[in-house]
């Protein structure tokens, strides 16, 4: 009998309701594999064990006498630290919000709960949800459980780490250029960013609002299916929230592909890609063939040009979303003022100069510039109509393809501290996963292998929007049929 | 970029910065513009600009009251308040009467 922490999301629902595992065993579990292994991962910011026991007793409680449970059952869940609960801190990685205390849940918060998810703990990530390593954290640098000298990926680094360790079997990251696909890829477990508009960002830390989507971590895919199936639908709240009916999205495994036409992409194999890395994703193309797919070459002439897109409207929509940052309603406000010389001007210049960390800023520099008299044109509105051209290669791949496969990521995880003085070449690690983002459409990460080193190849599957059960469908079918990684070592 | 020019935008965006942040930034800034130079090789003549991933037209909803956040919450976070509102630091010049 494998640990709990090792069991797949299938077996631990079915023990669930067969009463032979109570959420309690379960969730105890998981509180003692985080104490265990958290001071050397730093993968959770902060855990509620209290709160998360009086759940898991509250769901065993009502299954022990007959009620209906929700979907979860039970089933521990990590939370990134940009997703509000109420009453417990939301810090975002962030000096500015060290002491944030939301006064009220975000949507997902509340389709955890209605749907019976035991909310352990708020998880580390880059501050902001700014970076592709989870390094820039006022909590500290997240760990890669594979290796602890490599970086987890981000911004969903904790998320990622917390899931590959089995401290949680589920976890919700937020996805704004590959911040919940390039971690998965890092660390072995299954990342999904929806469509666009699949899931209400209320309650989320808005980075950059255009980009910003909320999705599922887990150990395999039916567990992301059915964290996606919890947490999508339309809210009001969230007005670019989709009002369309939701999918059956776990009812659909185990089926042949026949039919299925799967695109690759040239250019995906460009200068940069790491040979293993290759390799292991064409390695997973070939078996989704054997499971009866056809395969055929799609262009993507634009592909190149979606970093440089990227890091004008993200940049810009942040410099814009945290201008909320003043020091007056919430967040650090400085101590250094001195109210005879210093005007209001000063105190929100230097509580933001204080509560910010260096990538932020960076990025707020770059998309005020970007957004600056002058500039505006060449740079923004410039990236909003190379941004269109994006989605139109797109659109044109779709008409003949239902996925496109290929990397996630040109490498694997890199080691802590190898990109933290070049933001560029950090930025360049998110050249696959980019693009999504852009054009709104879902994508996946599903692990298809590891390096010598031992590291795990993630292998990104995306289609067209609004078609999350055709994506999870191939995804099941990559990973039942491919070569399991194993369980990760926890090194 | 000119040290004078990342000054002005640091004001742009309310950041005080050190004399080593202004001029780390300005590289950065100059090396990520360079980069970004690549996107004039796309042909964007008669493209509309895509400031959203999808094409919502404008939402309403009846404009009803609803639940909102109550006073103590609403300044639960509030780096300085006096129980009623949230303090800044005084903006106008007091007269003498």
């Amino acid at each position: 009998m494998p640990e709990l922490y090792e069991q797949s999301t299938e077996s631990l629902l079915s023990a669930l309701n067969a009463g032979d595992l109570s959420s309690r065993t379960l969730t105890t579990a998981c509180l003692d594999r985080i104490d265990q292994l958290n001071k050397k991962l730093n993968a959770f910011v902060s855990v509620n064990a209290d709160a998360a026991l009086a759940k898991a007793d509250a769901v065993d409680k009502r299954r022990a006498t007959g009620q209906t449970i929700g979907l979860l059952q039970g089933l521990p869940v990590g939370v990134k630290d940009n997703i509000c609960q109420a009453g417990v801190a939301t810090t975002c990685g962030s000096r500015m919000l060290h002491n944030y205390c939301p006064p009220y849940d975000a949507h997902v918060v509340e389709q955890l709960n209605a749907e019976d998810g035991v909310i352990v703990g708020q998880l580390n990530m880059d501050e902001f949800a700014m970076g592709s390593s989870t390094e820039t954290s006022a909590s500290g640098v997240t760990r890669n459980p594979w290796n602890p000298e490599h970086s987890p990926g981000g911004s969903s680094g904790g998320a990622a780490a917390a899931v590959a360790a089995g401290m949680v079997p589920l976890a919700l990251g937020s996805d704004t250029g590959g911040s919940i696909r390039q971690p998965a890829s890092f660390c072995g477990v299954v990342g999904m960013k929806p469509t666009y508009g699949r899931v209400s960002r209320f309650g989320l830390v808005a980075f950059a609002s255009s980009l910003d989507q909320i999705g599922p971590f887990a150990r395999d895919v039916h567990g992301a299916a059915l964290l996606l199936q919890v947490i999508s639908g339309h809210d009001t709240r969230d007005t670019t929230s989709v009002d369309s009916v939701v999918a059956n999205y776990t009812g659909q495994f185990n089926q042949s592909l026949e039919g299925l036409r799967i695109g690759i992409v040239d250019e995906h194999y460009g200068e940069g890609l790491d040979d293993e890395v290759e390799a292991a994703v064409r390695r997973g193309i070939e078996r989704l063939e054997s499971a009866g797919a056809t395969v055929k070459s799609v262009k993507l002439p634009h592909a190149r040009y979606s970093v440089a897109t990227y890091y004008l409207i993200a940049p810009s929509e942040a410099s814009s979303n945290l201008a909320r940052y003043d020091g007056i309603h919430y967040g650090h406000r400085t101590e250094d003022f001195n109210s005879r010389n210093d005007g209001l001007i000063d105190l929100y210049c230097r509580s933001r100069g204080e509560g910010f960390g260096a990538e932020v800023k960076r990025r707020i520099m770059l998309g005020t510039y970007a957004l600056s008299a002058g500039y505006y044109d060449a740079y923004y509105l410039k990236a909003l109509k190379v941004r269109r051209r994006i989605r139109e290669d797109f659109d044109k791949a779709f008409a003949e393809v239902d996925i496109i496969a290929g990397p996630v990521a040109p490498t694997a995880a890199f080691r802590i501290g190898e990109k933290m003085n070049d933001p560029l070449a950090m930025y360049l690690s998110d050249i696959y996963t980019i693009s999504a983002n852009l054009a709104g459409i879902p994508g996946i990460s599903v692990p298809c292998g590891l390096t010598t080193n031992g590291l795990p190849i993630g292998l990104q599957l995306q289609a067209s929007t609004f078609s999350e059960t055709t994506l999870l469908q191939a995804a099941a079918m990559a990973e039942t049929s491919g070569d399991t990684i194993g369980v990760c070592p926890v090194a | 970029m000119e040290i004078d020019e990342v000054r002005k935008v640091a004001s742009l965006a309310r950041l005080e910065l050190s004399d080593q942040e202004l001029e780390t930034y300005g590289q950065n800034l100059t090396q990520i513009l360079g980069y970004v130079e690549v996107l004039n090789e796309v042909d964007i003549k008669e493209v509309m600009p895509m400031p959203h991933a999808v094409d919502l037209q404008n939402v309403f909803r009846p404009d009803e009251r609803g639940p909102s956040l109550n006073r103590t919450a609403a300044l639960s976070n509030a780096p300085k308040t006096d129980g009623q509102f949230f303090q800044v630091p005084q903006i106008l010049e007091q007269k003498d009467a």
